[in-house]
């Protein structure tokens, strides 16, 4: 963990929690809605990007799909997919994740290697209000590119927390590691990452004892393939209850796929999967 | 589509002109509030019932979407919900008073969900005020939510309600509880999760009454925000219980269970087939709500609205089996 970045992340979260209920108090006009002014935004550029160019739109670089509507508001699916095979000379070495007006805005931070072999995520996400979302992927030179999507919050009865906190609790750890479909020797292989865990946000009061549920989330994921890094993920309770990761990796011969967990409870969880790939595709 | 009526426009007027909501006067008399009663039928003796419309929890047009009843003893008055919002539970309490001169002794709570909670503030006048009984699990589940409520009433065009118009339990009920109105009792029964984590059924032994709570939706399709295994279980075991009648959270009131609580079954048992059998082929999460997105809905109002939700809250239950 770089206290750094940390930092970066947790100041704005601060600040932007006591706003959480008012995100769109004034409708069109909403700066919280605005693309370029939205405040949250606009700190994230100058504290994270101070001055260098983002260019934007940016689809053929990185794609960021996500639904027009989160229809449960505690599960939206979200995918981040690069547009080009990661390699030495070019490769995605970072995609931060910002929904602007999320409790707090900036929920993942990816970090890729060529190793990657692709710059791409499947995850869940939880989406307070109406928002613009926000992937911003750092290329290896340093070039910043910026994808969007405006997703429209559930209406009615849904709402970000989980939906059965005691069973989330009663099998927290519980962790699934797994490739989809046969690994191919030095191609990119999807591989999917399970955890159980309530990633409860901090945020909600208990009205009858005026105390909050302590926050208690994964806050990063490392996954290594033969000893080699593949994907960091810095990630905070924007990430749905039982957080899920599909992501890429290339198996250059025979290994170990290892994903390792820290939670905000400084609670470390480790799954490993013995990985054998085939050199010829069926 | 229900269309305010005349009145009832005018007090929501009246309200946003004065920028004073009801919630800050719940125990204002009826008559000075001109408030119309909420049309209820009295479905068996003593048992009244409030059919609401089948639209998405929203301000307006959505504030009366739940059913709502209230059940008269000899000493007092149960009521079991009370509607979507502070001025639907206004509304209630002025049907109560055009039954019955008895106070209100009991406001029960079915689950969580705002448009059978929202006007329980509206019920909390006289001394000493009624209890506000629920599952043991509404307290947590409804304050961790009620943020979201009053943004997402607020956002729809409603009243900013402050939260405090939120009202909890004040009395919990873990497993089995029995009220007594007074020559009359009332037996609650507190289930595991299944639409909600809070579920809890209200059965009335005089007349043989039933009222299920969201547990049973018809007409509107059923919404998952527990867990569906668990839900299709306690499914299970309301066919099996021998009531007279049973009223559903959505829908109308029918003296068969057992039939009434099909048409759910079949899609409740049709989403966990489907989108267990896209778990096993691989199929990522979004492509499956593609591709079951008209799946299992022939019949049902409120699909789009609440369909792919319910595929996704499937999804994430699911992909844990085995």
């Amino acid at each position: 963990m770089n206290p750094k970045r940390r930092m970066l992340i947790s100041l704005p979260l601060l600040l932007a929690a006591g706003r959480m209920v008012h995100a769109q108090q004034a409708g069109a006009t909403d700066p919280a809605l605005d693309i370029d002014a939205n405040p949250m935004w606009l700190q994230f550029r100058d504290s994270l990007f101070a001055g260098r160019p983002i260019t934007t739109p940016a689809d053929d670089v990185l794609r960021l799909e996500a639904p027009a509507r989160a229809e449960d508001a505690a599960i939206v699916p979200i995918a981040l997919r690069a547009q080009f095979p990661q390699s030495d000379s070019r490769y995605i070495r970072r995609i931060y994740l910002i929904i602007d007006n999320n409790p707090s805005p900036m929920g993942a931070v990816f970090d890729f290697t060529p190793a990657s072999g692709r710059a791409e995520i499947e995850t869940r996400v939880r989406v307070d209000a109406y928002t613009h979302m926000r992937a911003i992927a750092e290329m290896n030179d340093g070039k910043l590119f910026m994808s969007t999507r405006f997703v429209k919050a559930s209406g009615g009865c849904s709402a970000p927390p989980g939906k059965d906190p005691q069973a989330a609790l009663a099998t927290l750890g519980r962790m699934r590691l797994r490739v989809e479909g046969e690994p191919v020797l030095n191609r990119p292989s999807l591989a999917q990452l399970m955890m159980s865990h309530p990633n409860h946000s901090g945020l909600a009061m208990d009205q009858l004892t005026r105390n909050y549920t302590p926050a208690h989330y994964v806050r990063l994921v490392r996954i290594s393939y033969a000893g080699e890094p593949v994907l960091t993920a810095e990630v905070d309770f924007t990430i749905s209850e039982n957080p899920n990761f599909r992501f890429y990796f290339v198996p250059k011969g025979r290994g170990e796929l290892k994903a390792e967990v820290l939670d905000s409870q400084s609670r470390r969880f480790e799954a490993t999967l013995p990985v054998q790939p085939v050199s010829n595709p069926a | 589509m229900i269309t305010p009526s005349a009145p009832r426009r005018h007090a929501r007027l009246l309200t946003a002109l004065l920028g004073v909501s009801l919630l800050l006067t719940p125990d204002i008399p009826a008559k000075a509030a001109a408030v119309e009663p909420l049309p209820t039928t009295e479905i068996a003796p003593g048992v009244h019932v409030h059919q609401g419309s089948h639209h998405a929890w929203a301000a307006h047009d959505g504030e009366d979407v739940a059913n709502i009843g209230f059940i008269v003893g000899a000493r007092c008055v149960a009521v079991i919900d009370t509607g979507g919002s502070p001025a639907i539970g206004q509304r209630l309490k002025a049907a109560i008073e055009r039954v019955t001169a008895l106070p209100v002794c009991y406001v029960i709570n079915t689950h969580m969900h705002p448009d059978h909670v929202l006007g329980n503030v509206a019920l909390g006048a006289g001394s000493p005020g009624p209890a506000y009984v629920a599952h043991v699990r509404l307290g947590p589940s409804l304050s961790a939510r009620a943020p979201y409520y009053l943004e997402a009433f607020r956002r729809e065009g409603g009243q900013a309600l402050a939260p405090d118009a939120v009202v909890y339990p004040t009395q919990t009920v873990a497993d089995r509880a029995s009220l007594d109105l007074g020559g009359r009792q009332l037996e609650l029964r507190a289930w595991p999760t299944a639409h909600t984590d809070n579920d809890l059924t209200v059965f009335d032994q005089q007349t043989g009454t039933l009222f299920t709570g969201d547990l049973l939706f018809m007409g509107h399709l059923p919404v998952i925000d527990g867990q569906l295994r668990g839900w299709l279980r306690v499914v299970g075991e309301l066919k099996a219980l021998d009531v007279a009648r049973a009223v559903p959270g959505h829908g109308t009131v029918s003296d068969d269970l057992r039939q009434a609580i099909g048409p759910e079954e079949t899609y409740l048992t049709t989403v966990l087939r489907e989108v267990r059998a896209a778990i096993k082929a691989g199929v990522p999460i979004a492509r499956t709500l593609d591709q079951l997105s008209a799946t299992g809905i022939a019949g049902w109002q409120l699909a789009d609205e609440f369909h792919r939700r319910n595929l996704t809250a499937a999804y994430a239950e699911l992909e844990w089996e085995d």
